[in-house]
């Protein structure tokens, strides 16, 4: 395409037509390909500010790359050769270095570093950001709560250039949660000079301009089509990135993302389906990467408050009568990692996720049920969000025809993904195929949100269980103590406890693919799932 | 989109005549011969579709899955390896049903909405009018998909949208045939053997302008079909793994630029043939009870 | 004739106010929960509970719906939740993308079924009536979205002739400054060959997709129209005065029968803009309709509310263009009050 369209151009500039030279045209083209990066994604960005009311994954995305942190995370090579993150090691960004004490961390801050509008960024423009993350409510403030960054007081600027955060609690968390996308650095004054009465954190702002000091700025956007950013060459926090221009274009039909990556119009190509991705991948046209998602499963989740799936035995049944392995051809096209097939008996790891003992056996399944005193089964509903249709449809279609085979009469529940995050706080479908994620990538942090009594939205199955809840605790407190002993028992215990009683079966570990042109290199795997363009090249 | 004045056909029409006329419209009209003969196979497979087909529609067999059409799956089979062919089939009845449900419906509503405003007028063409008025002014699509969505994903209320979206047209016509027969003579050799209002209007102005209203059913019910698939098409309505022709080609969209080509294909020509199928009826009915009419 | 104007617009007044209560009320039971919706994924109760507040979705239904009112008298239409734009702003630069590729779409009907209808009224009976009828049958059978896609599935994937189905404009190519919102036009005004061109590649499989359904309804009129004028006493004695057949049909016979066939183009055009919702979805088409569509899956109701206000003032507008038309074409006819 682009090929034929650049011929063309040249015989129209060749034939000296009657219509002058395109001004606009031939500037965006004259821009040299290498050091411009298309992208094309199923979303656009709705806010370009994390700490906005209902700000998307695509604005994750403007978030992360338009706004520096204090740190970030290191890079490390997986064993399949393709680049990560690294969990354990923060590297500096804005700060230069920190100093890690038991009750406090003080950030020296680059002293060199300015905002895209060229004023210096200062400690007095991280207190304000954080103030603001842990004030304006909704995700950011939460997301600042996981790491027990809750209050304004935390935030000491010491001077221009040293930053402190005082902890309320000892946390192994808080470290990991500075290096998400959530604390950002907001150039201060001049979102103070656009906010208002009714918006004093100047949000409305910030929605639609980046007021950041990140690698990138957003200089033309077109709400849900097109949104192009140029790089902030006097960007101090790391290596100057070498794309200097990305468009990021929003293409909603997945085959049509698919056909732009394949006939070489696209750099990269997002949120395609599996099978997809298996398909290129195959093809050997372009380069696909696949990563597992880290903290990351895909689950069947009954409500144990309600008949019939308060009886452990009804559930281990459920968990007998998934048809995992069609599941994971037919749906997942292989590009998943298996959350069943672990042997009985093998040992747990201190690990999450990890996979279970559970199989497909209707025989074992139609006995559970039989015992639980349903012998002719039952009939229930089973829901999905209509967001992820594509693998939860036919997941769910498997799932009702395995489990009609052992008597439970299923009717499959489309929700639209407007309703669904409704419904799961209504906690009351009986049973659910769901997903969820944890950025923070640690065991004790997954089963706090899905398993513990507290019951959060996440805990689907509204599981509440005693000593559930102490080896939650326990394992959170070893982990802050730094005792790797009671750590590990802890972890294996509650890991145990939730395949024996198994209110939710884990399916599998969900991955993440990139398609892109065999010319990009430095594409990396980041807990947040969105693209980080820094560390792009093009050749 | 068909046009709404007319004038009253003659109530002298025998039963005789109108088969004789039947019978010549269609010898002579190889077009609606050929439309009858389509709506008969449709007919047969909504009446036994789920006892002829092959394979059952809902089983999955992953290990087929994908397969191009075969003399196994002549329609080849889809993600799940289900056969497309018996899927189309067994879909007849409901998508089929789904119009006829909706047409009766909106019969039921528009029709006698609009027989009674034009036979009464005052207040009751009034109120009838303004009603359709404001559904006209609807982008008709969007309000179709809005009481889905606020009433819920059922079948049911799929009927319900196309019958409400369809109502102006219904009431229109109904008001402008009853309006004109308003004062016919039957009507007044009724009122004067002591015949009351309701009487007149259920009992004489209805069953005259019956053929009318089957006619216009028979086109509404490819548009009733459409409008079911259009909904389908956008994740509103039919729930899996039920078959239904516009989630088919919803669900086999994606699969398109892969190849697999006949996962959306087939379904959307069986959409395509039934909704020609009635297209083409209604306009062999008009022939055949309003030569008059015909465009 | 102004009076006329002004007592028809005051009749459809109450179809308006009908339209904003109707659609109020709709969105409001679209079951959807937009606090939950956009709290984001790791929302608690609280949290939520915020962003109620701050949507004012927890003020009673009559509160929200003065408000919505108060702001449409200010010309207010709302926020987008999802795209995070005013709606009115949303609806301004969307709207002329769709009205752009219906009308395209239209124009390209007519030039089809425009000669059809006349050739099929000029030969009634005949093979070829019987061929157009079928035809322009099996166009409106088809739905919209199918079409496209096998349209897409042709000329891009298998021929590689058609663009990409990616909106208005190729990626390479920049939109022209605006000054209507139509490319076709703004590119011209800017003396843009490429990116003419380039929009009018992108508009093609769409506009046929749209002109294939809208066939049969022009075709059908135009022909019904014909037949009728033909059979008039006018063309028979125009005929009888040894006119040739052309000058008979075009200059006699089709300035007459133009009437009802342009009442049909107003309702095929309202029609189709609406019709547009799955036309856009399939071409990633940045129009209202795929606007609207989005919006009422993520319970975002002003966009829903904006989009139906605007396609019911239209439909008002364009009725009322019609029938004065219609008093301009023909004199005798009175515009009905």
């Amino acid at each position: 395409m682009k090929r034929r369209q650049f011929l063309k151009s040249l015989s129209a500039a060749g034939a000296a037509s009657a219509l002058p030279l395109p001004a606009v045209w031939s500037s965006a083209n004259a821009q040299s390909r290498q050091e411009t990066l298309l992208v094309v994604t199923e979303y656009a960005p709705n806010n370009f500010d994390i700490h906005g009311v209902g700000t998307n994954r695509p604005g994750y995305e403007v978030s992360w790359n338009c706004y520096d942190r204090l740190m970030t995370h290191g890079e490390k090579t997986l064993p399949d050769g393709t680049k990560s993150y690294d969990r354990d090691k923060f590297v500096p960004e804005l700060a230069e270095e920190w100093d890690l004490k038991p009750n406090s961390v003080t950030f020296k801050l680059r002293k060199n570093a300015k905002f895209h509008d060229g004023t210096p960024i200062t400690a007095k423009d991280v207190k304000w950001s954080f103030d603001r993350a842990v004030t304006v409510g909704g995700f950011p403030t939460f997301q600042m709560k996981a790491g027990s960054l809750e209050k304004p007081e935390q935030f000491v600027v010491v001077d221009d250039s040293t930053f402190r955060v005082d902890f309320i609690r000892p946390d192994k968390l808080t470290m990991p949660d500075l290096a998400v996308i959530v604390p950002g650095v907001y150039n201060s004054e001049l979102i103070k000079k656009h906010a208002t009465e009714k918006d004093p954190w100047g949000l409305e702002y910030t929605k639609v301009n980046t007021a950041g000091g990140g690698a990138y700025k957003v200089t033309r956007w077109q709400a849900g089509s097109e949104l192009v950013y140029e790089r902030f060459d006097d960007w101090k926090s790391g290596p100057l990135p070498k794309i200097k221009r990305v468009i990021w274009r929003t293409v909603p039909s997945a085959g049509n993302r698919r056909a732009l990556i394949e006939r070489g119009d696209a750099d990269i190509s997002f949120d395609m389906p599996n099978k997809d991705f298996a398909e290129l991948k195959a093809a050997g046209k372009v380069a696909v990467v696949t990563n597992l998602i880290g903290n990351g499963i895909g689950y069947i989740g009954m409500n144990v408050k309600k008949p019939p799936f308060d009886n452990v035995k009804v559930r281990q049944a459920v968990a007998y009568a998934i048809p995992y392995q069609k599941i994971m051809d037919a749906v997942l096209f292989g590009l998943a990692g298996p959350m069943y097939g672990a042997k009985p008996g093998d040992p747990l790891q201190t690990a999450w996720p990890q996979p279970h003992a559970y199989t497909t056996d209707l025989a074992k399944a139609k006995q559970l049920l039989t015992e639980a005193g349903y012998p002719n089964g039952f009939e229930t509903t089973l829901s999905f969000d209509l967001g992820f249709g594509v693998v939860n449809e036919p997941l769910c279609i498997l799932v009702q025809e395995s489990l009609g085979q052992i008597g439970i009469k299923v009717s499959i529940n489309k929700i639209p993904g407007a309703n669904w995050r409704g419904e799961l706080l209504k906690k009351e479908m009986p049973l659910i195929s769901n997903f969820f994620s944890g950025w923070l990538d640690y065991p004790e942090y997954f089963f706090f949100w899905c398993y513990h009594g507290q019951n959060a939205v996440f805990n689907t199955m509204s599981y509440q269980d005693k000593e559930m809840d102490a080896m939650i605790d326990a394992a959170r407190a070893a982990a802050a103590a730094n005792d790797t002993a009671a750590y590990d028992k802890n972890v294996q215990g509650f890991v145990k406890k939730a395949f024996d009683e198994v209110p939710r079966i884990p399916l599998f570990q969900p991955t993440l693919s990139a398609a892109m042109q065999k010319n990009i290199s430095g594409y990396r795997y980041w807990f947040h799932r969105q693209l980080d363009y820094r560390t792009i090249e093009k050749t | 989109m068909s046009d709404t004045t007319a004038a009253p056909s003659a109530p002298t029409h025998g039963m005789g005549a109108v088969l004789r006329h039947a019978q010549y419209v269609i010898r002579e009209n190889k077009v609606t011969g050929f439309a009858f003969g389509l709506f008969v196979i449709i007919l047969l497979a909504a009446l036994f579709g789920p006892h002829i087909v092959p394979y059952d529609p809902l089983a999955s067999n992953t290990s087929a899955a994908l397969q191009a059409p075969s003399a196994r799956h002549w329609f080849g089979t889809d993600q799940l390896g289900r056969d497309v062919f018996s899927r189309v089939v067994v879909a007849t009845r409901l998508d089929f049903a789904i119009a006829i449900f909706s047409v009766v419906l909106v019969f039921l509503m528009g029709g006698l909405a609009g027989v009674a405003a034009g036979f009464f007028g005052g207040w009751t063409d009034r109120i009838v009018s303004r009603i359709a008025d404001t559904i006209m002014a609807f982008p008709l699509f969007v309000l179709a998909m809005g009481i889905v969505a606020a009433l819920g994903n059922t079948v049911e209320n799929i009927v319900l949208a196309t019958a409400i979206v369809n109502f102006p047209l219904y009431a229109r016509i109904a008001r402008a045939e009853a309006n004109v027969r308003r004062e016919a003579g039957f009507v007044q050799a009724a009122r004067l053997s002591g015949n009351g209002e309701m009487r007149i209007l259920l009992g004489h102005i209805l069953p005259n302008i019956m053929p009318i209203m089957v006619v216009q059913m028979s086109l509404t019910m490819g548009y009733a079909i459409l409008n079911a698939a259009g909904l389908s098409f956008i994740g509103l309505g039919v729930r899996p793994p039920t078959p239904e022709w516009g989630i088919m080609v919803a669900e086999g969209a994606a699969f398109m630029v892969s190849g697999e080509w006949w996962i959306a294909f087939f379904p959307g020509l069986g959409l395509m043939m039934a909704v020609f199928c009635f297209n083409l009826l209604g306009d062999g009915l008009r022939d055949i009870i309003d030569p008059q009419r015909r465009t | 004739m102004l009076h006329l104007i002004l007592k028809r617009t005051a009749l459809a007044i109450p179809s308006l106010i009908g339209v904003v209560i109707v659609t109020f009320l709709l969105t409001r039971a679209l079951p959807g929960d937009p606090a939950a919706y956009f709290a984001g994924p790791a929302a608690s109760k609280e949290a939520i509970e915020q962003i109620r507040v701050a949507l004012g979705l927890d003020q009673p239904l009559i509160v929200q719906f003065g408000r919505y009112v108060a702001d449409l008298a200010r010309g207010d239409l709302g926020n987008s939740l999802s795209t995070g734009l005013p709606v009115a702003t949303e609806i301004r630069t969307r709207l002329p993308a769709s009205a752009e590729l219906t009308i395209l779409g239209l124009l390209v009907s007519i030039l089809i079924a425009v000669p059809l209808g006349i050739f099929a009224a000029t030969n009634p009976g005949s093979i070829l009536d019987h061929t157009c009828r079928i035809l322009t049958t099996a166009g409106v059978s088809l739905p919209v979205f199918f079409t496209g896609l096998i349209l897409v599935y042709f000329f891009y994937y298998q021929l590689g002739v058609a663009p990409a189905p990616l909106g208005r404009l190729d990626i390479f190519f920049s939109p022209p400054p605006r000054v209507t919102g139509f490319f076709l036009i703004d590119s011209l005004i800017a003396r843009d060959g490429e990116v003419f061109l380039a929009s009018l590649k992108q508009l093609i499989l769409p506009a046929a997709t749209l002109a294939i359904f809208s066939l049969a309804p022009i075709a059908r009129m135009t022909r019904a129209s014909m037949l009728a004028v033909l059979g008039s006493e006018f063309v028979r004695t125009a005929r009888a005065s040894g006119l040739s057949p052309g000058t008979v049909i075009v200059t006699y016979a089709f300035r007459n029968a133009m009437l009802p066939v342009v009442t049909t183009l107003g309702m095929v055009f309202s029609f189709l803009l609406g019709a547009n919702v799955l036309v856009e979805k399939v071409f990633a088409w940045p129009g209202i309709g795929s606007f609207a569509v989005e919006a009422l899956i993520a319970s975002d109701f002003a966009p829903v509310q904006g989009f139906v206000l605007t396609m019911a003032v239209m439909y008002v507008v364009l009725n009322l263009l019609i029938d004065i038309l219609y008093g301009l074409i023909d004199p005798r006819v009175r515009i009905e009050a």
